[in-house]
């Protein structure tokens, strides 16, 4: 029973990883940019919600901030690439991974700035409530983000599959130049990417902050999505959601079974043997060009 | 304007350009040699150690401005080498080598586990290389408490005074001989590097960062080339470790931390990539910003009334310093004051997209 319960609550961690790096995954597939600060976006979205949701700020009511602050963060993601990221088109990785770390710095300064640097938790109508079932208790947060997650990969998979705009996407996620040449307009289709992972961020960020309380430095949580990402494999959307169920999963396991200090080590340990052996991930999508 | 007449093969590879340089550089030379007569005269030598610590911040930059800036691999865990060469040199000296040995092995030794540890993941390039050492530098910390024995753990270890032929150098009491002494080795490793780049080795890794394909189609060994990087870049680090560990006096667990790292690579993107310079120039921005914030909050305090207290502002100005660079002048420091210099040098001739480089953007040309 206490390692279903472990399981459990792993699960519902994980989902939240898993959903940090699928944001992550949908700009890396469609714009081949590395977002290092998706953690932070994912935290700014925890924020917006806090400052509209909490009664020391706005104090709406709940259902209505959840769409606004997901609204904003979108807004917000669409703006970073139109304002920024657009101008950076073209030139290398390593250049847009070190912008979007130092963005990341910018973010965590501005949250503290206007949230300070307390750790602040969402106020949640159902807060507290159980779901029991056969001995096992789960919080209501912990279904709702494993309900949230699934819905969404659902969601995300009929939106690339069955939209215009979702197969616009793929098609310039493929091949840019081709892209163009069928009259896609690649630089909004990649605003809108971002635009899409905002607001996974978002999604991400309230989940996680209904669980416990969130500070500024939780954007380092990214770094863990990374971890996420690169096990499922980049650019792969269901590897996303794995990396992170296992990261999820590993964590509390290590902890509980292992030697003290093992469950900080396990997620990067992981991340490395995967790269040392499958470079790819384990959905691999790389190409490689011979010569 | 100037012309240069090239009038053997050797003029192409030759340390400097031309004699003014030569003599420029001389002058330069001159003037690092002869700053701490400067706070000799005025009696406080606080803001030589400063220099100091970007002296040695410059080195550590030189490092990864190997890998990084002429190799094209992009790290975000060289305070993890740099940890490595930290810790040895302690043990070593503990163990009661002299300080002329236990240096230079300490970073050979740093080099040569840092190129084991990047052997499994060189195959990898780009992000992929970026995440692999993010994930090293974040275990880091984790692993200086594991290694206790070794390390001191969260307790710290203090690090043993250096003593070259009975002369003691330590920062705090003897100053200026530790400038000096940071100093030459900044200096032997400028000259180091400037004379690999002039090597066939050299101009394999270039060859590297500017196409993997065609280095390949020219016979470079891509894998033995870059674990030759790694392991020179690792080598460096860990020396700059080591040298930081003396400028410390105490390190801890938390003491080369991802911030370092990150701040490295921030460091040489906004000096400059791809050039040596580019170390000095961003250690030099690294080492005034938290200063300059101090006098500015003075300043605000004492004339306004105003009190600034936001904690992590010297990082988010650093870094909206950096997106500030990367979106207006990628080049970096460097590169502003070589556009400058070449407006006046071609005087008349100068056009816009001189310096422009090649952009790629289909996938396809991307998938290496």
């Amino acid at each position: 029973m206490d390692f279903l319960q472990l399981i459990l609550s792993g699960l519902a961690n994980g989902c939240v990883y898993g959903l940090i790096a699928l944001g992550f995954v949908l700009i890396y597939k469609a714009t081949e940019a590395v977002n290092f600060a998706q953690g932070d976006f994912m935290m700014l979205g925890a924020f917006v919600c806090i400052g509209f949701t909490n009664h020391e700020y706005m104090g709406l009511n709940f259902w209505l901030a959840v769409p606004l602050s997901i609204l904003v963060m979108g807004a917000l993601g669409y703006l970073f690439n139109w304002g920024i990221l657009r101008h950076m088109f073209g030139q290398s990785q390593t250049s847009i991974v070190i912008l979007t770390i130092a963005m990341g710095f910018i973010i965590r300064f501005l949250a503290g700035a206007i949230w300070s640097h307390e750790p602040t938790s969402l106020e949640i109508p159902f807060a507290g409530q159980e779901v029991r079932s056969g001995g096992l208790v789960l919080g209501i947060d912990e279904v709702l983000i494993v309900v949230v997650t699934a819905f969404l990969t659902l969601a995300f998979f009929l939106f690339f599959s069955r939209t215009r705009i979702g197969l616009a996407m793929q098609a310039a996620s493929q091949n840019q130049l081709a892209a163009y040449y069928m009259g896609i307009p690649v630089r909004r289709v990649h605003s809108l990417v971002w635009g899409l992972s905002g607001m996974t961020a978002a999604v991400a960020g309230i989940l996680f902050a209904s669980k416990g309380a969130i500070d500024p430095s939780t954007g380092l949580l990214g770094i863990k999505a990374f971890a996420a990402a690169a096990i499922g494999g980049f650019g792969s959307l269901p590897g996303a959601l794995l990396g992170g169920l296992i990261i999820g999963l590993v964590e509390p396991l290590a902890s509980r079974y292992g030697p003290p200090g093992v469950s900080q080590i396990a997620p990067y340990a992981i991340l490395l043997l995967v790269l040392i052996f499958r470079p790819g991930g384990i959905f691999s999508q790389t190409q490689r060009k011979k010569v | 304007m100037r012309f240069v007449f090239k009038t053997s093969y050797d003029a192409d590879i030759s340390l400097f350009k031309h004699r003014a340089q030569a003599v420029w550089y001389g002058l330069l030379l001159l003037l690092v040699l002869a700053t701490p007569l400067y706070f000799v005269l005025i009696g406080d030598a606080y803001l030589l150690g400063e220099i100091t610590g970007m002296l040695i911040l410059a080195i550590a930059g030189m490092a990864l401005m190997l890998l990084t800036g002429h190799t094209g691999l992009p790290s975000l865990g060289h305070a993890t080498f740099m940890a490595f060469g930290c810790y040895l040199n302690i043990n070593l000296l503990g163990a009661g080598l002299p300080w002329l040995i236990a240096f230079p092995l300490s970073g050979l030794i740093a080099g040569a586990l840092g190129t084991m540890i990047a052997l499994p993941v060189l195959r990898l390039h780009g992000v992929y290389l970026a995440l692999a050492t993010l994930a090293m530098s974040i275990l880091t910390s984790d692993f200086v408490v594991i290694a206790e024995p070794w390390t001191g753990g969260i307790a710290g270890a203090a690090v043993p005074d250096i003593n070259i032929f009975g002369i003691e150098i330590n920062r705090y009491s003897t100053p200026y001989k530790f400038y000096y002494l940071v100093l030459a080795v900044a200096i032997l490793m400028v000259w180091f590097y400037r004379n690999l780049l002039r090597t066939p080795t050299g101009r394999s890794f270039t060859a590297i960062r500017d196409s993997e394909i065609s280095a390949r189609a020219m016979g470079i060994n891509l894998t033995r080339a870059k674990a030759t990087s790694f392991f020179l870049s690792a080598t460096t680090a860990g020396l700059a470790g080591a040298l930081f560990g003396h400028s410390a006096g105490y390190v801890t667990n938390e003491t080369f931390d991802l911030v370092m790292s990150i701040t490295l690579l921030l460091m040489i993107v906004i000096g400059g990539l791809g050039f040596i310079h580019g170390a000095f120039f961003g250690a030099i921005v690294v080492g005034i910003i938290p200063v300059a914030i101090a006098n500015g909050r003075t300043f605000l305090s004492t004339t306004f009334d105003v009190n600034i207290n936001v904690p992590g502002l010297e990082s988010a100005l650093f870094a909206f310093i950096l997106v500030c660079f990367i979106l207006f002048e990628p080049m970096g420091l460097y590169g502003r004051w070589l556009k400058i210099r070449t407006y006046f040098e071609l005087f008349p001739f100068y056009r816009k997209d001189m310096f422009k480089r090649q952009k790629s953007y289909l996938k396809t040309d991307r998938v290496q």
